[in-house]
């Protein structure tokens, strides 16, 4: 028989036990914080810089008053063609990888390559754009910015839509199969349909990724003073004309970057927490 | 199962469907497409870059001169900063990511967990450039006024440590860029950590529970041995995250293309040079060089990234036994 154990041990393994457990709730304590600083300094100094003309005046030269209004429309139509092009490719190869392929070693090669784009740096895709589009082109332009945005949508929305369509149960399909339904009308009519809110949230959460990209667009759509529509010429956007205008050493500049980073962050937050209602509501 | 299953119908199916081939191959092309991507990516930068790793060979990578005006580059700085600014990321984010990751799964109550970790959740989801103002306006001024000097009084004569903490507290440099980055991973690495860390089977807590062990004895014997690959995966994905971010970085790195001992003496990285230095470039050899730099840093990231999907494919193998 063991004697009983030392009674002093105990202590010390329960102190140390209390010690490391605090230590965690700490690190949780710390990381909600740091979130609510940023949000915090993002409202406080953001709200006093936001007016109507930020949302109606084009960027001002330095000294003079001025909005965000050219660089809002830029994001938003960089950001609305690179969708319309990313959504369609990236739902189609979600498919393939889902439907046809699944198990097949090619499948395995695109779901990594498309894991690798996932995560590569976003400065790198800016790059390869540059050496694609703007070098022969001549020039910076506003489809090479919506081209680097939907290299970076695309394989968000793969990643989704596979994920989704693999949660659809084979009964579904099967059920289809023995009425005699051509498989690709399965998918249109019964797998994508049974998806539909999955890949949503995918298509959803590509966009708040993308609307708040920088790096892809420095050296892609560059950045423009005046309100264009213009997709072929240098275009701004909301993420540079932020980066530009917190980094000039004039105040009214930086008020501005304040404001547009309160409207970016707002957007890109709601983005999310629709995006995860969506998500929430279509598990039920 | 009996009758027939997916596989069978798809075989069987097609011949006289008009519409269905082309369906096929128009999600195959897709798929084909997204391959092409990445491996255009490869092949261009290669191309654009052979300019200037053909004049200055290896050199380019232990050089620390980066002139401009005389047209000589080397990526030493940039990389130094690169990893640098990465390895201090991971230092302090990785066991802050940790410790949130147990308290979700082992302390918290049931119904906080969720939202709580969805709020963690949203910081990852708040744009780089947010995290860069932030860090320059609010963090790197609180830094250099308060926490730096102390850190230099305190630790700077220490021997050998003290070496990285010299200088004036500027409040940027390599150390703000660092912390800014590991506020940016953490929630990377937490999340990926609960999900690994909610993959242990019950019955190993429970029977280290049943012989006495306290929570963290339970975490630190039982939970973090048993996930470990995971753990480890998901702390690449975030060292993947954090050598390639760029806006957060470049707004408190200082751009200074220099190596010094001190991390709180401005520096560069590789992605906070391309940010700053590429629109400007003039001269195929300059911007061959910055894309260079762009190659090693594709290079590198993809290796680490390489390694983080093994390892969590190898604990996923594990999980589904």
């Amino acid at each position: 028989m063991k004697a009983a154990p030392d009674p002093r041990l105990i202590t010390r393994r329960r102190l140390f036990n209390r010690l490391m457990l605090s230590l965690c709730v700490g690190a949780a304590a710390l990381s909600l914080g740091v979130l609510a600083f940023i949000l915090w300094e993002l409202v406080l100094r953001g709200v006093g810089a936001l007016s109507l003309a930020t949302f109606t005046a084009s960027t001002p030269p330095p000294g003079s008053k001025g909005g965000l209004a050219n660089a809002i429309l830029g994001s938003l139509a960089m950001t609305g063609a690179a969708i319309v092009v990313a959504a369609p490719v990236g739902v189609l190869t979600g498919t393939w990888l889902a439907e046809y392929a699944r198990r097949s070693k090619l499948a395995a090669a695109v779901r990594f390559l498309n894991d690798t784009l996932l995560s590569a740096p976003s400065i790198i895709i800016g790059l390869f754009v540059y050496a694609l589009m703007v070098l022969p082109m001549g020039h910076f332009s506003g489809w090479a910015g919506a081209v680097a945005l939907a290299l970076i949508a695309v394989p968000v929305i793969v990643r989704t839509t596979e994920d989704m369509l693999v949660l659809v149960p084979d009964q579904l399909r099967e059920a289809a199969v023995a009425l005699g339904v051509p498989y690709w009308q399965v998918i249109m009519r019964v797998t994508w349909r049974a998806a539909l809110k999955g890949i949503g949230t995918g298509v959803l959460l590509a966009v708040a990724r993308i609307s708040g990209e920088t790096a892809p667009l420095l050296f892609t759509a560059l950045n423009n003073q005046f309100l264009t529509v213009d997709m072929n010429g240098p275009m701004p956007s909301l993420p540079v004309a932020i980066f530009q205008f917190a980094m000039s050493p004039y105040r009214d500049w930086q008020q501005l970057a304040w404001a547009g980073a309160l409207v970016i962050s707002a957007s890109v937050l709601m983005l999310n927490i629709v995006a995860r209602t969506m998500a929430a509501r279509g598990d039920r | 199962m009996n009758g027939i299953s997916v596989e069978t119908a798809q075989r069987r199916l097609p011949s006289g469907l008009f519409a269905e081939l082309p369906f096929r191959w128009l999600t195959f092309g897709a798929a084909m497409l997204v391959m092409a991507m990445l491996g255009s990516m490869l092949v261009v930068l290669t191309i654009d870059s052979s300019p200037a790793l053909g004049k200055f060979g290896l050199n380019f990578l232990v050089s620390s001169t980066w002139n401009p005006v005389t047209e000589i580059f080397g990526a030493a700085a940039p990389i130094a900063g690169t990893l640098i600014t990465a390895l201090i990321a991971m230092v302090v984010g990785t066991p802050v990511a940790l410790g949130v990751a147990i308290f979700l799964n082992e302390i918290c109550p049931h119904r906080l967990s969720g939202p709580l970790a969805v709020a963690i959740e949203l910081l990852a989801a708040v744009p780089s450039i947010i995290y860069g103002m932030w860090g320059l306006f609010v963090l790197a001024p609180l830094l250099g006024a308060h926490v730096y000097p102390a850190l230099i009084a305190l630790l700077g004569p220490i021997p050998v440590i003290g070496a990285l903490f010299q200088g004036p507290p500027f409040g940027i440099g390599m150390l703000t860029a660092g912390l800014i980055l590991a506020v940016m991973v953490l929630p990377f690495i937490a999340s990926v950590a609960r999900q690994v860390l909610s993959t242990v089977p019950p019955m190993l807590r429970e029977a280290a529970y049943g012989v006495g062990a306290t929570t963290w004895e339970v975490a630190r014997y039982v939970l973090i041995p048993y996930c470990r690959r995971g753990l480890i995966g998901g702390v690449m994905l975030g060292l993947g995250r954090a050598l390639g971010e760029t806006m957060a970085v470049t707004f408190v790195i200082g751009n200074a293309h220099r190596i010094s001992a001190s991390l709180l003496q401005p520096g560069t990285t590789i992605s906070a040079t391309l940010a700053n230095e590429f629109t400007e470039a003039n001269g195929d050899l300059y911007v061959s060089s910055l894309v260079s730099l762009g190659l090693i840093l594709f290079a590198v990231t993809f290796g680490v990234l390489l390694c983080a999907r093994f390892l969590l494919a190898q604990a996923d193998r594990r999980a589904a036994l």
